[in-house]
This record gives C-alpha cells, sequence and structure tokens, in this order.
C-alpha cells in the first residue's frame, strides 16, 4: 500500500507521518500517534466516541481524511488537559456531576462541549442538547452529562470575569 | 397462545402454596440502624462522591482493551458465515495464506468438538469457532491475523468456506414441534428446537381463575433489543514463551473467560491469566465467555505473537445476547376487593443460536413476576427455543423486564375493571416486607408502599391521572428485582463450600490501603464501592485506597458483574476485609496506648478513644504497630449467601438474598396528528436498602429509564429472513439527548438487614418499571393499550385510529367486564 507523508498539527505539536492518501483521522490519531485518549465506536459517524476539534469546531475523526486537515489545528481529549496538573473545567464537571460512568463516550462528549462553549458561552439546556445529540452515552441517560455541561458552563462563565469583578455572579 | 404442558412429565413442578407465608417473620430494622454502621456512624457512605477513576476517564487516559498495544502484536480478524444454518463442508485458505503480511490461520476444521463451552454448566453448546456447522449468519467460522488491519481484511476475504445448507429455523414458535435437523442436536431430548421447559404450577391456579370476579389476559409481544455499549467487543490474547497465556479481554466475567478458556486450550487454570482493562459498558453484552476470546487465544498459541481482536459495529451487534424476543400470554384473576388471586404465564423467548444463559432466562420470565405482589396461585409454561438468528441471552433486568411490563398493563386494566385507582390496587396487593412468595423467594427488606406514595405525591398523580388533556396522560409501573442470585451459576462444584466474593486488602508500610477482588467495574462504579465500603470502615478518604481489580493472578475470585450481584456480595466482602485490618489496628493501637480495645473507633485517619480522644494513633502509626513482627497487613472478607428456598427443580431460579423495588409515573405528551410520543417527565422512585452513593444510584436509574424506554420507544432488532438489518446505530435507534425525558429521582432506603450497610441493588431494577410506566401512560393520553413492543408512532397511531380516534379514558365504557376472558 502507498503511503505519503502528511504533516498534521495535533494538540500544539506537529507530526510527520508516513499514511496512506485515504487514511482516516481516528486511525493515525490512535494508531500513528498513540493518543488513545480518542475512543472509536461505531467508525461510521454514529456515535460521536471518536469527536475532536479541529479549528476549534466539533469533527468525527472517523469521518474525515487525515490528509485534508494538514495545516489546521487539531484538539483532541489529552489537548484539553492543561499542563498545570489541574483539569479544564469541563473536565471536572464531568467527574464531579458524575456525568462519565463507563466513560468510553466520554472523551466525546468533553470535546464536542469544548467547541460548543468556544461558539455558544451561555448556552441553554435545549440549546446544549441539539449540540450533543449526535454524541451517543448508554450509562448515564445524558442527564449528568448535561448537569456537568451546566457547571462547566457557569465555571468558564466566571473565569471570564476579572478576577476583581468576581463577587459578582454573572447571571444570564 | 396457551403453551403445551411439557412432554417431559417429570420436569412439571407443582407446589402448595404457603399461605402463611405473607406473615413476616421479623421486625423491619430501624432507619439509621444496622449492625454495619461503626459505634461512632457513617462518615463517607451515603454522600455523593464522585467515581474514583474519573480523572482517567475524562482526560483520555482510562486504558480500554483497544487502548492496549503490544510490542509484536497482529491484527485480527474473524471470517464469518454467510450461512443461518449450515453444515460446514470445506474452508481453503491457501489463498489468504499466500497473502503477504498474513502470520497465522485457526479455523473450525483445526478444532476438536469436546472444545466446547457455554457460560452455564447445563449447555456448554458453543466452540471457539462453529465445529460441524453453524447456526446464524455471522457465526464464526475461522480466525487468522496479520501485520496489519488492511492485510487481515483482505485475507479473511480470501478464506474460502463451502456450505451445505440445512433448514433455517426462524419461528420460535415453530420450533415447539419436532423439527427437521435440529439446530443444537446434543441439547434436550425431544426432536423440537425448544432449548429449555419450565413448567410450574403453585396452589391452585385453575380453581383461582374459575372462581375469579376479573380476569384479565392479552397477547403480549416484544422484539429482540441488544446492550448497544458504545465499545465494541475486544480482546487481546498471548501466549509467553513460558508457555503462560495471558488475555485481555473488555468483559464482565474474567473469573467464567478463565474457566473456560482453560476448558478450550486445555491448559490448566494455573497457566492462564485475564486481564480486564476499562469497560467501555456491558449491561449483560459482555457477561458470558466469547467464541471470538477462545478463537483468539488458540491463534494467539499457534502464532506465538500478541493477537489483538476489535470488533467492529456490526460485530458487536452480531454477538447479540441481548433480550429475548418475547411472546407472552398473560392471565390475571382478582376477587372483587382487588385481590390478586391467579397468575397465568405462558412466555416464548427466542434463544437464537445458542443457549448462554437461556436456562436462567426461561425461568425469570415467569417466576420474577411472583413478587412484588401477593400472588397466591400461579402457573407458568415457559419455553425457550433455538432459532437461527443472533443469540439471545442477559440483557439489564434479565427475563424480567418484559413479563414485569405485561403484568402492569394487565393491573391497570384490572383497576379501571374494578373502577379502583392503579395505585391503590397495587398498594392492596404488596407483599410485606420480611415475608415469603408461594415459591418460596424470600423477601426482606421492601421499602414499595414507600415507593408508590412518594411517586404519587411528587408526580400529582390524583390531580392528573385520567384528568389531563387528551394527548396528556401518566402511567404508573412497578419494579422487582433480585441483588444477585443465591447460588452461584456453578453449582455443580459444591456452592456452598466456596464464597460468591472475595476481597483481600495489603498494607504495607506506606500506609497505603491495597484493595484486590475480582469485582468486574464496567462504568457501574464497583471499583468506587468497594473504596467507600474499606474507607468507611477504616476511618480514611478514599484517596488513600488503591483498587485492583483487573488482575486474575492478584484477584480473589468474584463471580462477575451481572445480576445485579456486586454491590450486594462484593460490597459485603469489602465490608468484611476492613473489619479485620481494623481489628488488626485497634489490637496494635491498644497494645501500644495500654487502653481497652472496646474504647477505639477508626475516623479522621486516626485510631483513636471514645472515652478519651487524646489517647490514639494515627492511621499511619497505627498501621506501623500493627505490621511491626509481622510484615505487611493482610485481610480477607468473603460473601456466600444464605442457605434458602424450596427443595422443588428451578427452586434457586430468582432467589436472591435481597431484592429492589420500585414505583415509576411517567408522563407523556402525544402528537394525535402522527402517533410520535415523548415521555415528558419520570418519578422515579427506587428502594435500593441504601444508597452507598447517590450519585451513582441517580446515574443507575436515570441509565436504566434511557435503555427501558429506548425498548418501549423506538429500538428493535429486525431481520429480513435470516439477516439482520439493524447492526449499527443509525437503523438501531437508541434514545438520543432529545428523546430523554426529565427524571425526578428519589431513593427509597429500606435498610436491608443483610446487606451491606443496608444496601440492595440499583442497576438492573431501576430498568423495570419505565416500560409499563409509558405504557399505561399512553392508554391515559389517547385511550389505546398497545401490547406490541416497541410503541412506534405508526403502531399508535394505527391504533388510535381502530379506536375511532384518540379518547381520554373515562371518557368512554370501560373495555372490560367481570369474568371477561379475552
Amino acid at each position: 500500500m502507498k503511503k505519503v507523508l502528511m504533516t498534521l498539527r495535533v494538540n500544539g505539536v506537529e507530526h510527520t507521518v508516513a499514511a496512506p492518501e485515504n487514511a482516516i483521522l481516528l486511525d493515525v490519531i490512535r494508531e500513528t500517534l498513540n493518543l488513545t485518549g480518542t475512543k472509536r465506536g461505531c467508525d461510521m459517524g454514529t456515535c460521536g466516541c471518536c469527536t475532536v476539534n479541529v479549528d476549534g469546531e466539533a469533527r468525527l475523526a472517523c469521518l474525515t481524511l487525515a490528509s485534508t486537515v494538514q495545516g489546521r489545528e487539531i484538539t483532541t481529549i489529552e489537548g484539553l488537559t492543561p499542563r498545570d496538573g489541574t483539569m479544564h473545567p469541563i473536565q471536572k464537571a464531568f467527574c464531579e456531576a458524575g456525568g462519565s460512568q463507563c466513560g468510553f463516550c466520554t472523551p466525546g462528549f468533553i470535546m464536542t462541549t469544548n467547541a460548543l462553549l468556544a461558539g455558544t458561552p451561555d448556552p441553554t439546556r435545549d440549546e446544549i442538547k441539539e449540540a450533543i445529540s449526535g454524541n451517543l452515552c448508554r450509562c448515564t441517560g445524558y442527564i449528568k452529562i448535561l448537569d456537568a455541561i451546566e457547571a462547566a458552563t457557569k465555571e468558564m462563565r466566571v473565569e471570564r470575569v476579572p478576577p476583581e469583578h468576581r463577587h459578582v455572579e454573572v447571571e444570564r | 397462545m396457551r403453551l403445551d404442558p411439557n412432554p417431559r412429565a417429570k420436569d412439571i413442578v407443582r407446589e402448595e402454596a404457603r399461605l402463611e407465608n405473607w406473615e413476616p417473620y421479623r421486625a423491619p430494622l430501624e432507619p439509621g440502624k444496622h449492625p454495619h454502621i461503626p459505634a461512632n456512624g457513617l462518615k463517607v457512605l451515603g454522600k455523593r462522591v464522585p467515581l474514583v477513576d474519573s480523572p482517567n476517564k475524562v482526560t483520555g487516559q482510562a486504558i480500554y482493551t483497544d487502548d492496549i498495544k503490544l510490542p509484536n502484536m497482529t491484527v485480527a480478524k474473524l471470517v464469518r458465515s454467510t450461512k443461518a444454518h449450515a453444515r460446514i463442508v470445506a474452508i481453503d485458505t491457501t489463498e489468504a495464506e499466500r497473502l503477504p503480511g498474513v502470520v497465522g490461520i485457526v479455523t473450525a476444521l483445526d478444532l476438536r468438538p469436546e472444545q466446547r463451552f457455554g457460560v452455564l454448566p447445563l449447555t456448554k453448546d458453543e466452540h471457539p469457532l462453529a465445529v460441524d456447522k453453524v447456526r446464524h449468519i455471522g457465526d464464526p467460522v475461522a480466525i487468522l491475523c496479520a501485520e496489519d488491519e488492511a492485510t487481515a481484511i483482505e485475507a479473511a476475504r480470501l478464506v474460502r468456506v463451502t456450505y451445505e445448507e440445512l433448514p433455517e429455523h426462524l419461528d420460535p414458535l415453530k420450533g415447539l414441534k419436532p423439527v427437521e435437523e435440529k439446530i443444537h442436536p446434543e441439547i434436550g431430548t425431544d426432536q423440537t428446537n425448544v432449548q429449555k421447559y419450565v413448567d410450574q404450577v403453585f396452589g391452585h391456579p385453575e380453581d383461582a381463575f374459575a372462581d375469579a370476579h376479573l380476569r384479565i389476559r392479552h397477547t403480549f409481544r416484544f422484539k429482540g433489543v441488544t446492550h448497544a455499549m458504545t465499545e465494541p467487543h475486544a480482546v487481546i490474547a498471548h501466549q509467553h514463551p513460558n508457555g503462560r497465556l495471558t488475555v485481555w479481554s473488555a468483559t464482565q466475567v474474567p473469573y467464567y473467560v478463565h474457566r473456560s478458556l482453560a476448558e478450550v486450550t486445555g491448559l490448566p487454570m494455573h497457566k492462564i491469566t485475564v486481564m480486564r482493562p476499562k469497560v467501555g459498558g456491558g449491561f449483560g453484552g459482555k457477561s458470558d465467555p466469547f467464541n471470538h476470546e477462545m478463537a483468539t487465544a488458540l491463534l494467539a498459541m499457534k502464532v506465538k505473537r500478541p493477537v489483538k481482536l476489535l470488533f467492529d459495529r456490526e460485530e458487536s451487534f452480531i454477538t447479540g445476547r441481548g433480550r429475548h424476543p418475547t411472546e407472552t400470554d398473560m392471565e390475571i384473576a382478582l376477587d372483587e376487593a382487588g385481590n390478586l388471586t391467579g397468575l397465568d404465564i405462558n412466555a416464548v423467548i427466542d434463544g437464537g443460536a445458542f443457549a448462554s444463559f437461556g436456562i436462567i432466562s426461561t425461568y425469570y420470565n415467569g417466576v420474577l413476576s411472583m413478587g412484588p405482589y401477593k400472588v397466591p396461585n400461579f402457573t407458568y409454561k415457559g419455553r425457550r427455543v433455538y432459532t437461527n438468528h443472533i443469540p439471545s441471552g442477559a440483557m439489564r433486568g434479565h427475563g424480567a423486564v418484559n413479563s414485569r411490563c405485561a403484568i402492569e398493563v394487565l393491573l391497570d386494566e384490572a383497576a379501571e375493571g374494578l373502577g379502583m385507582d392503579p395505585i391503590d390496587l397495587r398498594l392492596r396487593n404488596l407483599m410485606a416486607p420480611y415475608s415469603f412468595t408461594v415459591n418460596n423467594f424470600r423477601i426482606t427488606s421492601n421499602g414499595l408502599k414507600e415507593c408508590l406514595e412518594q411517586v404519587r405525591k411528587r408526580s400529582g398523580w390524583d390531580q392528573k391521572f385520567r384528568k389531563l388533556p387528551l394527548g396528556r396522560g401518566v402511567g404508573i409501573g412497578c419494579g422487582f428485582y433480585i441483588s444477585g442470585s443465591n447460588l452461584p451459576i456453578h453449582w455443580d462444584i459444591e456452592p456452598r463450600r466456596y464464597p460468591q466474593s472475595t476481597v483481600h486488602i495489603k498494607i504495607d508500610m506506606d500506609a497505603g490501603v491495597t484493595v484486590h477482588t475480582g469485582a468486574a467495574e464496567i462504568g457501574q462504579g464497583s471499583d468506587t464501592v468497594a473504596a467507600m465500603c474499606v474507607a468507611e470502615v477504616l476511618g480514611i478518604g478514599t484517596d488513600r485506597i488503591r483498587m485492583y481489580s483487573g488482575n486474575s493472578d492478584t484477584a480473589p475470585v468474584d463471580l462477575g458483574s451481572y445480576s445485579s450481584r456486586v454491590t450486594f456480595m462484593m460490597g459485603n466482602a469489602a465490608r468484611k476485609a476492613a473489619e479485620d485490618v481494623r481489628r488488626q489496628l485497634v489490637q496494635a493501637t491498644a497494645r501500644k496506648t495500654g487502653h481497652p480495645e472496646e474504647h477505639f473507633v477508626l475516623e479522621n485517619e486516626r485510631v483513636v478513644s471514645m472515652a478519651n480522644p487524646e489517647v490514639g494513633l494515627s492511621f499511619d502509626e497505627a498501621v506501623r504497630e500493627a505490621i511491626a513482627g509481622g510484615g505487611a497487613l493482610v485481610a480477607k472478607g468473603t460473601f456466600v449467601s444464605t442457605p434458602m428456598g424450596g427443595q422443588f427443580k428451578g427452586a434457586t431460579a430468582g432467589l436472591a438474598p435481597a431484592y429492589s423495588m420500585s414505583a415509576y409515573v411517567a408522563e407523556v405528551d402525544v402528537d394525535l396528528d402522527t402517533g410520535l410520543w415523548r415521555a415528558k417527565k419520570v418519578w422515579a422512585a427506587h428502594d435500593c436498602g441504601k444508597a452507598i452513593n447517590p450519585l451513582s444510584v441517580e446515574g443507575q436509574i436515570e441509565g436504566s429509564i434511557h435503555m427501558g424506554l429506548g425498548q418501549v420507544m423506538s429500538e428493535s432488532l429486525e431481520y429480513h429472513r435470516a439477516n439482520m438489518r439493524t447492526m449499527n446505530f443509525l437503523d438501531y435507534k437508541i434514545p438520543t439527548p432529545l428523546e430523554m425525558p426529565e427524571v425526578e429521582v428519589i431513593i427509597v432506603e429500606s435498610n436491608d438487614a443483610e446487606g451491606p450497610f443496608g444496601a440492595k441493588e440499583a442497576g438492573e431494577g431501576p430498568l423495570l418499571p419505565i416500560l409499563p410506566a409509558v405504557v399505561n401512560a399512553l392508554y391515559d393520553a389517547v385511550g389505546v393499550r398497545l401490547y406490541d413492543m416497541p410503541m412506534t408512532p405508526d403502531k399508535v397511531y394505527a391504533a388510535m385510529q381502530r379506536n375511532g380516534g384518540a379518547k381520554k379514558p373515562g371518557s368512554v365504557a370501560p373495555q372490560v367486564s367481570v369474568r371477561r376472558v379475552n
């Protein structure tokens, strides 16, 4: 099988990989780059477990040709985790609200949430439901996932307020 | 569809009902008082604790089977049958073997018939690869591995299998009669495809039905549904140079996998290690030892390199073991006052190609209807029939879900016929706590009355039932489920002599607490339950605890995560192990301080005297005192069920050390123009004895509602002839966030005397009530009852049309009458 060289920028790091022209991004992420946090649930875009961010937008890695996202900023769940040993507010919220049970769908949900909140910082619960409706979960019934995303939204809203004003609760 | 009597007359059970069973044999425990609660009260349990392994999951660092890469690993693919029922005449692998990059191939022809296995000892009807014949489309006939996935896929295409087709058996009802070419000639003594007959009679049902004031009877049909867990099945096998075999599998039952591997590989169990990485959901879909696990092991032993097999989504669907497609003809009898006097169940369940848990499924379709209401006269005929469909097995609520839906719908009709409120009818018939059913199930704690009262109040039932506008309705449904099976399934190895769960604790100079258990963490939070129980007894935070539950070399046997046994059985074992540690630490502290042992409690990371808080040691100091002279502190706790139950055949099926109870009210909204309906809100009361971790209990209830709602709303496994055509998430529709109702969870704690700190199950029982609650709510909304699941919009619409349009019940004469037989 003929391979070509591709350069992919993943989590801020440039990787040059040799892969078939039609290599799927999910395969490159998991198998070539060894970033196994992004999960393979169906390989056909029906479950959302493989959701990553490309230039801040939620994308299904199993339906993305790796060659088409060269030169873009690709973020996986590993890239969302801060380097200082803390957790991203979305990650923390999923832990505390019980939004993760078996955890297999969790990276996908978190990356969808990250993309949502970048574009819509103050979503309603209904807007959140629409945004995550492409991510399937069989454990939680989605309720604590919605709770987690609402909690993350609230915390990230507070973080956007300069520290000297944080005692004022920002209400919608 | 009244079933014919069992042709094997000796298998018919006839028992006199013991009506004094209804009297409680002891008083319930007072709330807050429980023998397991330490003297200084509960500090950890009952708090909402995030799962101890969440940080790994949310950062993508949790390791599932497919995340594991071993050096020199090969990629495997299965070759699957394209025929539903056929003899294998030849398998030609020459072209596949010649493909560059192919490492090894094992076919069915390489296996011996004795290399058989199956999750239940009596029905080991599976082989690692189909030996002699294939029994469903997709049945594996060969396994091969290659240097990379693309080569493996290409090689699988090059394997040529020659089949001699046999008659296809696709209708379980036809399989009740003698057939040509039984699917499993080795199972059963007659010429039918029936795998299991259950025939039971308790009391005098014929008299009860003859004398009844009201009889309601319907035939209910349920399509097959499947677990649809997000992680596809995956397994890695590696035989090391010293001959030891290690198998990593996404499994709920590492111990059963271990036993089966020994049976099919010929290796003794002590040369096999089973590793269970993080599992992405099971729900009963990963609770069989599987042919693909066995085949991967055999291939690994041949090629002497690690072999990884990952299923694609279609293969996970084909592996099956979901809820049996069911046809149930059920009738209830009641007296004028509304007491249930009789129950008659006839159930035919489509077992598909293999036995799996089928013997138990067949029992549970009948016997788990013996609670939570008093049923003095009962008859059950259950038949599990082999077909050439994918195999059915255990799925959350195993065997009880469909029958529970049926009886709860019949009770609703009965309430209408009697002019009674359906909640009042149920309250009238409840079993008392600490009493017995007529088939000798021992009911212990029982909070169903409180569950019913809570959901009645919180949902505003009395203001809504029959009173909401046309198109909106409320319905009630109850649930009753086992907290583990009293008798282990390997009853052939003197079960009373071996614990059902063992937990080891080890503490050394670092004063960190290592807990070893074979209990499988599959996302339900069993590691967290263990950690919380140990933390509670030892007065420490869960951050001091290290859970080791995924390695069979070090984990003491726990039978696995199925039948909702883990909290009850492993929780008790963990508690007892921790109590042994506590005893050792208290002894050491008493010795060191010179104060009596009885004074000391463990709390806030200290061993401290209740008489004088100045006296005591820190946890670290106490550990080092306890270790001095003897080395690392070790402790063991075990659980084995109290012997109980009747003496008749099948008496242990459904017998449990405790039962959970639940009551749900569902409110639905129906679009009168299209039949599309949605559950808007569910008030869910579940008696789990004691919520060890309310965050987890809520999560289980909410997830169960999702799964049960899916079954009654949109999920069904559909076939075109022998081809299953719902093999992906587009065709098989599990609810998305847009379909989920709002859920108000009410945790009821009936404080079980034997449960760990009072706890009972909360993993499967919470699924049962949602089906009947929405079925009954639909009737309240638009006046139609559906008996065919799922209730897709086209069926609802057609039913409304047949009924002359949507009508609120109560606005027409009741559909039932005295002594009516349908």
